[in-house]
C-alpha cells in the first residue's frame, strides 16, 4: 500500500469517527441519520481502497443508501421526523406559556 | 449503576476486541482455504469473480440462510412499521426537479441494477448489491408521486418465484447425483457472460428476490405516516 493511501485512509478514519461523535451528540435525529450514513460511506471507501470491491459495493447500496432509508422512514412513521431542532424547543417554550396563561 | 454497567460492558469488549487483534498479524490470514479457494475456484465453478464462486458455490447454503433472514427482517419490518394509519393525511406531491428527475433516473438505475446481477461472475457486484438498486429505482418514482402505488400483489409473486426457483436449482443439482445448491458446471469459456453453469441463474434469483422485497417494505413504509 502506496503512502498516499495511507494518508487517504487515515482521513477517512478521522471522517468516520467524527460523524459517528456526531451520530451521538446531535439533537435533531434526521441530521443522526444522515451522520450515521457518512459513517457508511466511508467504510465503503475504505474497502474499495482495501480493495474489496464487492464488500464496498455492498456497504454503499445498503449502508449508506437502505438503511438510512429505512431510518429516515420509521422516524416519520414515529412521528419524529423534525427537520429543524430549535423549533421544537420554541413550540415547547410556547406550550409552557400557553398553560400558564390559561 | 447503569452507566457503571454500560462503561464496565464497553470495557471489557474493548479488551476482548484488543486481545484477539493483538495476537494476529494484519494481513496475514491464520486460515488455509482461502488460498485453496483462490487455487481452485476457477476450475471448479468457472465464475471469473472469486467472490461469486464463494458466495454462490462453495457458501451456498449461507447464502440461503440469508435470503431467509432477509425475507424474516423484511417481514418483521412491514408488520411493525408499515400499517397505514386511519388519520394519516394526504402527501404532497415533490417538485418538478424530483418528479422529472425520478422519471429520467428509473430507466437507468434499472439498466445499472440489472448490468450488476447479470455480471455478478464475471465483476464485483451481484444479486445482493443490483436488488438494492433495483428497489431504489422503484423508490424514487415513488417518492415524487407519493400517490402512486406499486403492485404489491405482482411484487410477492415476482419474490416468492425467485425465492422458489433459488431452491429449485438447488434441488436440480441433486437430481444429477451432486451435493445440494452444488454448482453444475458447464464447459465453457472463463469470463464470457454466459458461463459458469447455474450461477448467474443463481444470482438472478438473489437479485429480484432482494429487489422485489425492498421495493415492497419501502412503498409500505412510505405509505403509512405517523397519527397526528
Amino acid at each position: 500500500m502506496s503512502e498516499i493511501e495511507l494518508w487517504i485512509l487515515l482521513l477517512l478514519a478521522l471522517t468516520m469517527l467524527s460523524a459517528a461523535v456526531t451520530v451521538l451528540l446531535v439533537k435533531n435525529h434526521i441530521a443522526a441519520v444522515a451522520a450515521a450514513s457518512v459513517v457508511s460511506l466511508g467504510l465503503a471507501l475504505v474497502f474499495a481502497l482495501l480493495r474489496a470491491p464487492d464488500v464496498a459495493m455492498t456497504e454503499a447500496a445498503v449502508g449508506v443508501g437502505l438503511s438510512s432509508l429505512i431510518l429516515a422512514l420509521a422516524l416519520r412513521r414515529l412521528g419524529l421526523w423534525k427537520l429543524d431542532g430549535a423549533k421544537v424547543d420554541s413550540n415547547l417554550l410556547q406550550h409552557d406559556v400557553e398553560n400558564r396563561d390559561g | 449503576m447503569a452507566n457503571l454497567t454500560g462503561l464496565l460492558f464497553a470495557g471489557g469488549l474493548g479488551f476482548m476486541l484488543l486481545s484477539i487483534a493483538s495476537g494476529l498479524d494484519f494481513g496475514a490470514p491464520p486460515m488455509l482455504v482461502g488460498t485453496e479457494i483462490q487455487a481452485h475456484a476457477p476450475q471448479q465453478t468457472g465464475a471469473a469473480n472469486i467472490v461469486t464462486s464463494v458466495v454462490l458455490g462453495y457458501r451456498a447454503i449461507d447464502t440461503l440462510g440469508e435470503l431467509s433472514i432477509l425475507f424474516a427482517a423484511a417481514v418483521s419490518a412491514g408488520l411493525v412499521l408499515g400499517r397505514r394509519h386511519t388519520t394519516a393525511g394526504t402527501q404532497t406531491k415533490g417538485g418538478f426537479i424530483l418528479q422529472n428527475g425520478g422519471s429520467l433516473l428509473f430507466p437507468l438505475m434499472m439498466t445499472i441494477g440489472f448490468y450488476i446481477i447479470f455480471h455478478g461472475h464475471l465483476t464485483p457486484g451481484g444479486g445482493f448489491q443490483g436488488g438494492v438498486i433495483l428497489a431504489a429505482a422503484f423508490f424514487l418514482p415513488l417518492l415524487a408521486r407519493p400517490g402512486a402505488k406499486l403492485h404489491h400483489k405482482s411484487l410477492s409473486l415476482i419474490e416468492g418465484f425467485a425465492g422458489a426457483s433459488f431452491v429449485l436449482i438447488g434441488l436440480l443439482a441433486m437430481l444429477e447425483g451432486k451435493a445440494f445448491l452444488q454448482p453444475l458446471m458447464i464447459q465453457d469459456t472463463l469470463g464470457q457472460l454466459v458461463s459458469a453453469g447455474t450461477l448467474p441463474l443463481l444470482y438472478l434469483a438473489v437479485g429480484l428476490k432482494v429487489g422485489a422485497e425492498l421495493a415492497s417494505l419501502l412503498s409500505r413504509l412510505i405509505q403509512t405516516e405517523a397519527p397526528q
